[in-house]
């Protein structure tokens, strides 16, 4: 009883906070009822007793993820109401866009069943008598260790896209060259003139510079 | 003991991708020359480990090879490694010579030969995004151009948005069966299907054909091929068209084999719609690139006939289709890099007159990648939609393969609009000399489309023993 009364308050938060998060004027408030979106949508994780993916979620999602979005929010000067241009004028479309997917999605939900034999055929069922996270790892670390190692390639072409798309090189900008500092011997770079008392000592120039050395 | 020789083509692409990477950081100052050296040597060597590789079930059964995913891996490696040799003169007089993109180019290529040979729904995905990131990011490569930029962008939100589809229909295909491994698919979806499972269905295909750009999921194609630099563009019109073409012949005819009646129309409406576009939008553009890209549309549409026959030999011409497309797509858009006009890039089909007089070679390079378009005998790609033609008569789908007719002789009209400005169109000379590597790519294509007549027996045989492993 007492789960379903958390499961029907969590959801109602759930689906208050998303429609906020479309409608909210503020950019701020919106990236903040994201980021409760993401809490209620972990608790109804663990409702389900999924407890890793729900850890997950508010780690990942709520911790990385919400925190960026609000930087970006806030450090970038994003013209928000230039990007809200237009909704009213696309939103008829997007809406009756909505309106199908949903009728598509209650016609699916209305005549939903599994194939007979769904039961036997799931792939790796839970195990029991452990956790999550221990039966989710054990997966990842062997049936699915291809692919877990190819996800790992999909991060390492992002973080390439990264720098390929942004990275500048300033040829100009002034670094230090440890190597070149070490190198260097103090008849390269000094100078000695004696100077005549009275007389003082002519700087001297570029060209008898070099020639000294 | 698990064989891992299967498996060595995508470990040649992986370990490979990721040494020129180091060896591109480290050595700043041959990075360009080495990374796309590196890239075309680790092509190879995966081609040479695709070609000796056993079939087999790899990893649980996640990945499978058989003769279907070799030619359509060797596909993938002609297409990408042609990319390459156009993309390395072209990048460095763009100002955009970085050894990052041959790296990426290997990094799509190994995401294209692990979802050609899935067999499980998950590999499916995961080849499929890592080919997809690599190539947004190739399409944005210009960065200080606004159009490559705002291709790069569209390429990638909409790619999300079909991505995010394929997920969908994956999800419910797998709440219905309670399994992602095909051959464990094919066996539970049969006998009545419910609604679930085709909304499933239709969503997977729909993820699908907006990667080989089938009509009505093609609105990004022309925009991205003609904001995409033209090396990109050529990378864009071969190895991944291929790779998506495979894919889609893999997953309906292997885990959604026993619901051919109900994906049947579906290809059907496809094919009829992506002809139609690519023959009637495609007469009204300027630009040889968008004009490339409508045809690549329409390409894919007859290369849709075969495969909605149903039937081997269906499969068999649309894989001759697509393998005859990859040879002609290279080498018109190798004809396009190769236009430039006093060290700048020409891309307005209008600029090409008077091209016949000044480098009769390279107009008749195009010419013939043009004819064979068109379907003009006894070019190649004439005996490509025979092929088609008649594999759809002979499953019964006349109305589908008069309708092919129809659009490819209005579809002509674009193709030898090009020779004629070519040929008889008075312009200003001053074309420049094409580099080496380029002049080879269209040496190379003309000589298969115009040969292809006298030696047809390798590849049908080829494409035949690929359509038979797809049957099983």
């Amino acid at each position: 009883m007492i789960v379903q009364i958390v499961f029907a308050l969590v959801s109602l938060v759930l689906l208050a906070s998303a429609v906020t998060v479309v409608s909210a004027r503020n950019p701020v408030h919106a990236v903040l009822f994201l980021i409760l979106a993401f809490v209620s949508a972990s608790v109804l994780f663990l409702l389900a007793g999924a407890e890793f993916l729900a850890f997950i979620l508010a780690i990942v999602y709520v911790g990385a993820v919400a925190v960026l979005f609000l930087f970006v929010v806030m450090m970038l000067d994003v013209d928000f109401a230039a990007l809200k241009e237009g909704f009213q004028r696309y939103a008829p479309v997007g809406a009756l866009v909505g309106i199908v997917l949903f009728g598509e999605l209650g016609l699916v939900a209305l005549t939903w069943h599994s194939v007979s034999g769904a039961e036997i055929a799931i792939a790796y069922p839970m195990p029991a008598g452990t956790t999550n996270a221990v039966a989710l790892g054990s997966l990842l670390y062997t049936a699915y260790l291809p692919l877990f190692q190819l996800s790992g390639v999909i991060l390492l072409v992002a973080m390439i896209g990264a720098i390929v798309l942004t990275h500048r090189d300033r040829p100009r900008a002034k670094r230090q060259s440890l190597g070149r500092q070490h190198a260097r011997m103090p008849a390269e770079t000094l100078h000695i003139v004696k100077a005549e008392l009275g007389a003082g000592a002519a700087i001297p120039s570029a060209k008898t510079q070099k020639e000294t050395l | 003991m698990i064989s891992i020789s299967p498996f060595l083509p995508a470990l040649t692409l992986g370990l490979g991708g990721m040494l020129l990477l180091v060896l591109g950081v480290s050595a700043r100052r041959v990075a360009l020359q080495a990374a796309n050296g590196g890239a075309m040597l680790v092509l190879l060597c995966a081609a040479a480990a695709t070609l000796a590789a056993p079939d087999g079930v790899l990893f649980n059964g996640l990945l499978k090879t058989t003769l279907f995913t070799r030619f359509a891996d060797t596909l993938i490696y002609i297409g990408a490694f042609a990319a390459l040799v156009l993309s390395f003169d072209f990048n460095r007089k763009e100002g955009i010579g970085r050894f990052e993109y041959p790296v990426l180019v290997l990094f799509a290529v190994l995401g294209m030969v692990v979802m050609v040979s899935a067999n499980d729904l998950m590999s499916l995905y995961v080849g499929f995004e890592l080919q997809s990131l690599a190539l947004y990011i190739a399409a944005a490569l210009a960065r200080d151009s606004l159009r490559s930029t705002e291709a790069g962008l569209k390429y990638f939100v909409l790619g999300a948005l079909a991505s995010g589809l394929l997920l969908y229909g994956i999800s419910l295909t797998y709440g219905f069966t309670g399994t992602t491994s095909f051959p464990a698919i094919a066996g539970l979806l049969g006998g009545a299907v419910p609604t679930g499972a085709l909304v499933g269905l239709t969503f997977v295909v729909v993820g699908l054909a907006f990667k080989i750009s089938a009509a009505p999921f093609h609105m990004w194609t022309p925009d991205v091929y003609e904001g995409a630099p033209t090396s990109v563009s050529a990378l864009f019109g071969t190895a991944p068209k291929a790779a998506a073409f495979a894919l889609f012949l893999s997953v309906l005819t292997g885990p959604f084999g026993p619901l051919l009646k109900e994906w049947q129309p579906l290809i059907v409406i496809l094919a009829v719609l992506s002809m139609a576009l690519g023959a009637i939008a495609a007469i009204v553009q300027t630009n040889i690139k968008r004009l490339l890209a409508y045809s690549s549309i329409g390409h894919m549409g007859y290369a849709l006939i075969g495969f909605a026959a149903g039937t081997a030999a269906g499969y068999q011409a649309s894989l001759i289709y697509v393998a005859l497309y990859v040879v002609m797509s290279a080498g018109a858009f190798a004809c396009v890099i190769a236009f430039r006009r006093n060290g700048r890039a020409v891309e307005t089909i209008a600029d090409l007159a008077g091209l016949a007089a000044e480098r009769p070679g390279l107009a008749l390079g195009l010419a013939i990648f043009m004819w064979a378009m068109a379907g003009i005998p006894p070019l190649s790609g004439f005996f490509g939609k025979l092929y088609v033609f008649l594999a759809a008569i002979d499953a019964g789908l006349l109305p589908l393969a008069i309708i092919g007719v129809l659009t490819s002789v209005i579809g002509a009209f674009y193709y030898l609009r090009v020779i004629k400005v070519m040929y008889f169109d008075a312009g200003q000379p001053g074309f420049d000399r094409a580099s080496p590597g380029v002049n080879f790519i269209i040496g190379l294509g003309a000589v298969v489309t115009v040969l292809f007549i006298a030696a047809p027996s390798p590849l049908i045989s080829a494409a035949s023993a690929a359509a038979r492993a797809l049957m099983g």
